[in-house]
């Protein structure tokens, strides 16, 4: 799959000018609240025209103004996953779920996917026969994603799915995100404005900022610049046992091994541990006798002073993989920080959150 | 009740029923415009869908005569193209009916269909539905309850339609003497106030039943709407 935006539009004083291109698996719109996230899913779903620009999906063109051209949505095989589910109120969640893929099929769409490996893939067997109204908000999304899914999308969009939903929905449902992206096989296009969400589960990071395309790039190169609220970095992991007594995980990733709150990932499960930059110390020596229980070795690549002039981000190679530190001006002075240095970073446990 | 009492009330019965499974089709097509559409003139028609409403039902009946009788522009060419006539016959008091009780129709449906999120069709949308079955499959199923009330309140003002009727079509007994117009003409002669009395209980009688089968109708589309 790939997806080319390049797109002006405004209303209301506001302007969205974006370019990008998507590649493959999960791409993440990330931005804040008013950046123009949703107006930008909505011209590619084609619930509305841009007022200049060009969208096309694996070359098939969806909206060309130059050339008159819009494709209107019940031709554009986009499913989308919106933020309020929109499940149709008068009918049951199976013929929710079969709404689109009875069109899929009307338009010899043989492919369309088959109900009950989407109701296997999505843990909704047991909702069948209920109504919209009585499920709960994690459910409604799971249905939604179905829905959308077996109308056979070639892109799937899905805007702040879990936006609405607490901490204990969110966790239920992003592990099916996970499976959607890597075993559906449908392309997806994600917005989001929680950072971990797209470190969890973005391959490519589309940074929004105020209508503006900032950034794009895969996960690990982008999250870092992300805002710079935060700066975080992702290291992809793997679970390599669990530490019942004391309630951790041991994960393993390029840098080294972690140590994080318990995750409910089985043994051997592959976890993106996001480690926000201000939550990273560091040491010229290997530090003794501390609380700390993650201590990554690693060789600073870069110091980016911050806007403000008091703190600077670190960027260090831990053995290849990319973590970045947040520290004041001082201490990068104290310690003599300068590319090519050899340091420990030291993170602790309990800055892990999990998501 | 008399023979002539009978059949004023099956011919009323006839003309509501004609007069709203007719205006139907039609009042949910402009309720859907009016509703969901921007277009040049849609004030205009929203005047004119209303103006049966405000004029005096004479000026209607007249309007109708001189427009859809046998000379009239409309009703001419009706005749002469397709045989249909409305003058002084049970179609033309439909017609008079279905003109009156258009407002009303017109008025209840938009509302719901005003009330029907459009968020939902617009999910239709991306699933694959064309317009038209995003109206067919979700806006008209859910707002459903809003047709029915809108058809009740036309078949009720169809029941009690007079001035339109009347001067259009007459009051004609077995054509186009409907109920209240039999109600009218048995108040103008001595003796007929008994007859009246009748009809007039016939005539609530039937109204209540309306209301009571709407009622049990909208509530088995509620039931069916929930268990589906």
């Amino acid at each position: 799959m790939s997806l080319d935006v390049d797109l002006d539009h405004a209303r209301e004083g506001f302007r969205l000018s974006a370019r990008f291109s998507a590649a493959p698996g999960l791409t993440a719109l990330f931005g804040r609240s008013g950046s123009g996230k949703t107006t930008l899913v909505d011209i590619v779903g084609g619930l509305i025209r841009p007022d200049r620009g060009k969208v096309a999906v694996d070359g098939q063109v969806l909206v060309d103004t130059e050339s008159s051209l819009f494709v209107s949505k019940h031709r554009r095989r986009i499913g989308y996953v919106f933020q309020d589910s929109r499940l149709f109120p008068h009918l049951s969640v199976r013929r929710n779920l079969l709404y689109g893929r009875w069109f899929a099929r009307a338009n010899g769409d043989g492919a369309a996917a088959d109900l009950g490996a989407v109701v296997e893939l999505l843990g909704i067997g047991a909702l069948l026969e209920r109504r919209p109204d009585s499920l709960s908000g994690g459910e409604k999304q799971r249905v939604a994603i179905g829905r959308a899914l077996l109308a056979h999308p070639r892109l799937l969009l899905m805007d702040e799915p879990l936006a609405s939903l607490d901490e204990a929905r969110r966790a239920e449902i992003l592990p099916y995100i996970e499976r959607l992206r890597d075993e559906a096989g449908v392309p997806i296009l994600y917005v989001s404005h929680s950072v971990a969400e797209v470190a969890r589960l973005a391959t490519t990071v589309v940074i929004l900022s105020e209508g503006r395309v900032t950034a794009v790039g895969p996960v690990a190169d982008i999250l870092a610049q992300a805002d710079t609220a935060d700066g975080g970095s992702v290291l992809e992991a793997a679970v390599v046992r669990h530490d019942e007594t004391f309630q951790l995980s041991v994960l393993a990733s390029a840098a080294g091994e972690l140590q994080v709150p318990r995750l409910s990932a089985p043994v051997g499960a592959p976890v993106r541990a996001y480690i926000r930059a201000r939550d990273v110390m560091l040491s010229l020596k290997p530090p003794e006798e501390i609380s700390a229980l993650n201590v990554l070795a690693g060789r600073v690549v870069a110091i980016s002073p911050l806007a403000n002039g008091a703190q600077a981000d670190v960027r260090l190679d831990c053995n290849g993989a990319a973590l970045t530190a947040r520290l004041t001006a001082k201490s990068v002075q104290r310690l003599a920080l300068a590319p090519g240095r050899p340091v420990h970073a030291v993170i602790k446990s309990v800055s892990f959150e999990r998501s | 009740m008399t023979p002539e009492e009978w059949t004023a009330v099956r011919l009323s019965l006839l003309v509501a029923t004609t007069a709203t499974l007719a205006s139907l089709p039609f009042g949910v097509a402009i309720a859907w415009l009016l509703a969901r559409r921007r277009f040049w003139g849609k004030s205009l028609l929203d005047t004119l869908v209303h103006l049966p409403l405000i004029m005096p039902p004479v000026v209607t009946g007249y309007l109708l005569l001189i427009s859809f009788g046998r000379r009239g522009p409309i009703g001419a060419f009706l005749a002469d193209e397709f045989g249909i006539v409305f003058s002084f016959r049970w179609t033309g008091a439909a017609l008079a009916c279905a003109v009156m009780g258009f407002p009303l129709l017109v008025r209840a449906i938009r509302l719901s269909i005003e009330a029907v999120d459009t968020r939902l069709e617009a999910a239709a949308g991306t699933l694959g539905a064309n317009p038209l079955l995003v109206f067919a499959t979700i806006t008209l199923p859910l707002c459903l309850p809003g047709v029915i009330a809108g058809a009740i309140l036309c078949f009720a003002k169809a029941m009690g339609e007079f001035g339109a009727t009347i001067t259009f079509v007459s009051n004609i007994p077995g054509e186009t003497q409907t109920l209240p117009t039999l109600i009218y003409t048995l108040t103008q002669i001595p003796g007929g106030d008994a007859g009246a009395l009748r009809l007039t209980l016939v005539s609530i009688a039937i109204s209540m039943a309306a209301l009571l089968g709407s009622e049990l109708l909208a509530r088995r589309i509620g039931v069916r709407q929930m268990a589906a």
